[in-house]
């Protein structure tokens, strides 16, 4: 606040009452004001600075209420779960017993771990059954849940059968099931976080469901090449190198599309996370390929391929609630539109 | 109200909007806010809202700063500094310490903005859209309300909100918001906000009435020399197909926390979806291609 030095209030100011030596019989506003440090953000001497409204500096949206390490873990398990129930159908039809008893375990386990934490991050955990009491194609957490629940239980069935021996052609049908489930439970997550007004993860919505895709493939053919002997787990290492580098690749188109919204996933926090995780993703894949006639080289690369993912899914996470905490992503691109449209406007109306 | 009815994705609301019942909103008018807050006692009265703690911001008049699952109407108190001569001198005594140095009088002017915000109740409205629950729901009114039973706390509607107006409450786990009085609506009373406003600056009406008084509201302010009066949330063609609740204000809606051009997220889903759908066709594609070339 801006004190009274002249012992005159200056308060309750009425706008019409400014004068306006050109106009004094018809006072215009003249108390546009100049930008306060309250009310104008400014981030002069950086690179790029943008000056911009807003209330105090506060942010506009709220950022989300989701919890860590629930949310973004459950981003992770989701995906890897997804990606290895396909993996787990594909090792059985080629004859790979090995990779498919572990692939549907993963994807069972996945899918466990995913629903626990989902569960875990509601208000009121004991009313989770509520997310099935309606479908909403307008709600991806409505669609996933609906992917979601049957997954949990054909992966499950799937796993048990192979463990157990215990009829494997229902264990096929339910396998083949969760396979088919596992690609939208592994890409749906993506429309979740975009179908939000945050706007780091909004803007992102072509490329984070490729980028999920990438992370979970990655992730899920990762931690088989560890766990699977090599003699079978060829697929699982070609799917974890193509998983690697449609990951980096959509990240990288993300970020060269989003202008000034890329600056929440190569700054702060959810930058340094997102760094690591390239480095891991690129490292981890390289190690899979080069690990290919040894075993413990397979196994650190799929550690740190899975490494890489869980930190992916972090780093997104963390970068959505930068953009949503900070009022200059919500303001400047919403100013810069309605600016657009009132000049657009201007100009058609003189033609 | 064809307002209602005119959502982009269908007809999903068309069959809880009554049609012999209008649709009713507010216009906020701030011109004449007074910042009193009368509203946000009211609100907290009649619909047993918790208080937040006795918090002192220090950066103005306004404690409550946002809306919240606990504010639910929320007075805004901007201060800018403008040049003096531009204010009006009452000959009453300043509001702020005296300034040590004898300061230059010439910029000491001070213009004070007041707006009470509230949940837009927004014809495409996110909140509603993206709850997976059925929680949220369009009533007869052509409001869009929270039910408590219901809720799940799963806090979708909390970033979908393009205003954000929702938010958790914490020690309960669910989402709360404005109701505009669902209950007093039913029986004829307008909204307790409303009700207190002591200058009428929350005006509460059938929202087609509203527009046309805005309207005109707006034109007699410009005809009185204030060109920065503007209308914000008022027009159908907007990126949330109108608000429910509408404002004049005298500042760009930034400058109070508003959103400048809000969009409903879902207006993108469609292409969301698409974009899942090939991602998802890829990685498919990626595991029938990693068991079909290779030896091992």
């Amino acid at each position: 606040m801006q004190p009274s030095q002249d012992g005159h209030p200056t308060a309750g100011a009425d706008p019409t009452d400014g004068t306006q030596p050109a106009d004094g019989a018809q006072p215009t506003d003249t108390t546009q004001p100049t930008d306060t440090a309250q009310e104008s953000a400014t981030q002069s001497g950086l690179p790029g600075a943008v000056e911009f409204d807003s209330y105090y500096g506060r942010p506009v949206l709220k950022a989300p209420v989701w919890k860590q390490p629930d949310v973004p873990l459950y981003l992770f398990a989701g995906g890897f779960a997804g990606a290895s129930a396909v993996l787990a159908e594909g090792a059985g039809f080629t004859g790979r017993p090995a990779l498919q008893r572990w692939a549907r375990s993963a994807a069972a386990g996945g899918a466990m771990v995913g629903t626990t934490a989902l569960i875990h991050d509601l208000g009121r955990p004991e009313r989770f059954l509520n997310m099935l009491r309606i479908f909403r194609p307008t709600s991806p957490l409505s669609v996933g849940s609906w992917i979601l629940a049957p997954f949990g239980g054909l992966s499950t069935l799937a796993a048990a059968s192979s463990l157990t021996g215990i009829a494997p052609l229902l264990g096929r049908a339910a396998g083949l099931g969760a396979a088919a489930l596992g690609t939208p439970m592994a890409t749906y997550t993506a429309a979740l976080l975009s179908n939000t007004a945050v706007p780091a993860w909004h803007e992102a919505y072509r490329e984070l469901p490729f980028w999920f895709a990438g992370s979970s493939a990655a992730a899920a053919g990762g931690l088989s090449i560890a766990a699977v002997p090599i003699a079978q787990s060829g697929p699982a290492r070609r799917l974890a190198v193509a998983g690697a580098v449609l990951d980096i690749a959509a990240e990288q188109l993300a970020e060269r599309r989003l202008g000034m919204l890329a600056e929440p996933y190569h700054e702060g926090r959810p930058g340094k996370l997102l760094k690591v995780a390239r480095g891991l993703t690129a490292g981890g894949a390289a190690a899979a390929v080069v690990g290919r006639r040894n075993r413990a080289v397979s196994i650190l690369g799929g550690v740190v391929l899975a490494a890489g993912s869980v930190l992916t899914r972090f780093g997104v996470f963390q970068a959505g609630l930068a953009s949503a905490k900070d009022p200059k992503y919500t303001v400047v691109p919403q100013r810069e539109r309605a600016d657009a449209r009132a000049h657009t406007a201007t100009y058609s109306a003189k033609v | 109200m064809s307002d209602v009815h005119t959502d982009p994705l269908g007809s999903l609301l068309r069959d809880s909007a009554r049609v012999d019942q209008p649709r009713v909103g507010f216009f906020t008018d701030t011109s004449i806010c007074i910042g009193c807050k009368a509203c946000e006692v009211a609100c907290k009265a009649w619909n047993e809202v918790p208080d937040h703690g006795y918090e002192l911001t220090g950066m103005s008049y306004d404690n409550t700063t946002e809306l919240g699952a606990n504010d639910w109407r929320h007075v805004a108190f901007v201060e800018q500094s403008v040049p003096a001569e531009s204010v009006t001198e009452l000959g009453l005594p300043g509001f702020g310490p005296p300034d040590p140095q004898g300061g230059d009088e010439a910029d000491t002017g001070v213009r004070w903005l007041r707006s009470s915000d509230v949940c837009k109740h927004c014809t495409h409205a996110a909140c509603l859209d993206v709850c997976p629950t059925g929680s949220l729901f369009r009533t007869e009114f052509g409001t869009v309300v929270v039910q408590p039973d219901i809720c799940n706390g799963c806090g979708y509607c909390v970033p979908a909100c393009p205003y954000g107006v929702l938010d958790q409450r914490k020690e309960d786990g669910r989402v709360f918001k404005c109701t505009m009085c669902y209950d007093r609506l039913s029986v004829n009373q307008q909204p307790a906000c409303a009700q207190a406003c002591p200058t009428d600056s929350i005006q509460f009406g059938e929202l087609d009435e509203l527009r046309e008084r805005a309207d005109r509201r707006v034109a007699e302010l410009h005809d009185q020399g204030v060109d920065v009066a503007r209308l914000y949330g008022q027009d159908p063609d907007d990126g949330v197909g109108g608000d429910g609740a509408f404002f004049l204000l005298l500042d760009k809606p930034e400058v109070y926390g508003f959103p400048p051009d809000p969009v409903v997220t879902t207006r993108d889903l469609p292409s969301m979806w698409r974009h899942v759908g090939m991602a998802a066709a890829s990685l498919l594609a990626a595991g029938a291609a990693a068991f079909v070339g290779g030896h091992r």
